[in-house]
C-alpha cells in the first residue's frame, strides 16, 4: 500500500478544512465591522466598502495559500514523483 | 482531471512551446489594442457615445487612483489602467466556452507580478532618484532594511499567488461541478466567478498602485511630509 499518496490526500483535505477556519472567522468579523460602520455613517459607504473589499481579499489570501498547498500536495507532490 | 499547475503545450513555434494561456493572452492583447486604437482614432470635444464610454472608464480609473492613494493619477494611469483592463478581460474570458482564463495559470500571474515589481523600481527611481529609492528601504529606520527587502519580494509573490489562486479555484470548482452535475448547475458559480474576477482585477491594480506610492513616500526626505498634498484637495470636490 502506498502510504505517501494516502497521507498526502488526507493532508490536502485537512489543509483546506483547517485553512478555511481562520479566514472565515476573520472575514465575518471584517464584514460585521463594516456593516456597523455603514449603519452609523451611511454617507461613507463607498469608502468603507472599497476598503472592505481590499481587506477581504487580503484575508482571503491565507485561505488561497492553503488551497495552493493542497493542490501542490495533490498534483505536484515531490514525494510521489 | 488535469492538474491546474501544469500547462499543456498546443504547438511549437520553432524552439518555443506555445500553450493555450499564451495564445489567449495574445488574443486579449490584440483585442484590447485594436479596441483602443479604434475608439481613440477620432476624438472630438463633444464626445460620441463610444467616446463617452471610454471617458467613463478612464475617469473611473483616475478617481480610484486618487481616492486610494491621494496622488495625481496622470503618470500611473496608463500602467494601472492597462493592468486592470487586461486582468479583467482575462478573468472574464472564462465565459467564452472552451477558453480557460490565462490568469488561472501561474506563469501569466508571475509575469504580471514581475511587471509590478519592476514598475515599483521604475516609478521609485523616476520620482525620487536612485538615492531616494534606496532610502525607501531604510524607512522608517535603518533597522528595517532586511525586512523591507524581504517585504518587497514577498508582497509581489503574495500578489501573484492571490490572483492565481482565486481565478484558478473559480475555474477549477466550475470544472468539478460541471463534471458532477449537468448543464445548468454551474451557472450561479459562474456568476460568482464574474464578481471574483472583477474584485481580483481591481485589487491587483490597486495594490500595485499602493506599492508604488508607498515606495515614493518612503523615498522622500522627511521634510516633504509636512507639505500638504495638493491632490488631497481634489478629493473634496
Amino acid at each position: 500500500m502506498d502510504y505517501a499518496a494516502l497521507a498526502s490526500i488526507i493532508c490536502a483535505a485537512f489543509v483546506v478544512a483547517f485553512g478555511a477556519i481562520g479566514p472565515a472567522l476573520a472575514e465575518g468579523r471584517a464584514v460585521a465591522a463594516a456593516m456597523d460602520a455603514i449603519a452609523r455613517q451611511p454617507e461613507a459607504a463607498n469608502t468603507i466598502s472599497r476598503t472592505l473589499f481590499v481587506g477581504l481579499a487580503m484575508i482571503e489570501t491565507t485561505a488561497i495559500y492553503c488551497l495552493v498547498i493542497a493542490l501542490l500536495l495533490l498534483f505536484a507532490n515531490p514525494l510521489l514523483a | 482531471m488535469t492538474s491546474p499547475l501544469e500547462s499543456i503545450v498546443l504547438f511549437r513555434l520553432g524552439p518555443i512551446p506555445v500553450t493555450q494561456a499564451v495564445l489567449v493572452t495574445w488574443a486579449i492583447m490584440a483585442i484590447l489594442v485594436a479596441g483602443s486604437v479604434l475608439i481613440t482614432r477620432r476624438l472630438t470635444l463633444v464626445p460620441s457615445r463610444r467616446q463617452s464610454a471610454l471617458e467613463l472608464i478612464v475617469t473611473t480609473i483616475d478617481i480610484q487612483i486618487v481616492e486610494t492613494t491621494g496622488v495625481a493619477p496622470a503618470p500611473y494611469r496608463a500602467f494601472i489602467g492597462t493592468l486592470f483592463l487586461f486582468i479583467l478581460v482575462a478573468n472574464w474570458s472564462s465565459l467564452v466556452p472552451g477558453i480557460e482564463p490565462p490568469t488561472a495559470r501561474l506563469e501569466t500571474d508571475a509575469a504580471l507580478a514581475v511587471l509590478v515589481f519592476l514598475s515599483v523600481i521604475w516609478f521609485g527611481v523616476r520620482g525620487d532618484g536612485v538615492g531616494g529609492y534606496l532610502r525607501s528601504f531604510a524607512a522608517p529606520n535603518p533597522v528595517m532594511i532586511p525586512l523591507n527587502i524581504l517585504q518587497s519580494l514577498t508582497r509581489v509573490f503574495s500578489m501573484f499567488v492571490r490572483l492565481f489562486g482565486n481565478v484558478m479555484s473559480g475555474a477549477f470548482v466550475i470544472g468539478i461541478v460541471a463534471s458532477l452535475a449537468g448543464l445548468l448547475v454551474p451557472i450561479p458559480l459562474m456568476a460568482l466567478d464574474l464578481l471574483t474576477g472583477l474584485v481580483q482585477a481591481y485589487i491587483f491594480a490597486i495594490l500595485a498602485m499602493v506599492f508604488i506610492t508607498s515606495t515614493l513616500k518612503d523615498g522622500r526626505p522627511a521634510t516633504a511630509e509636512a507639505v500638504p498634498d495638493p491632490s488631497q484637495k481634489k478629493k473634496e470636490t
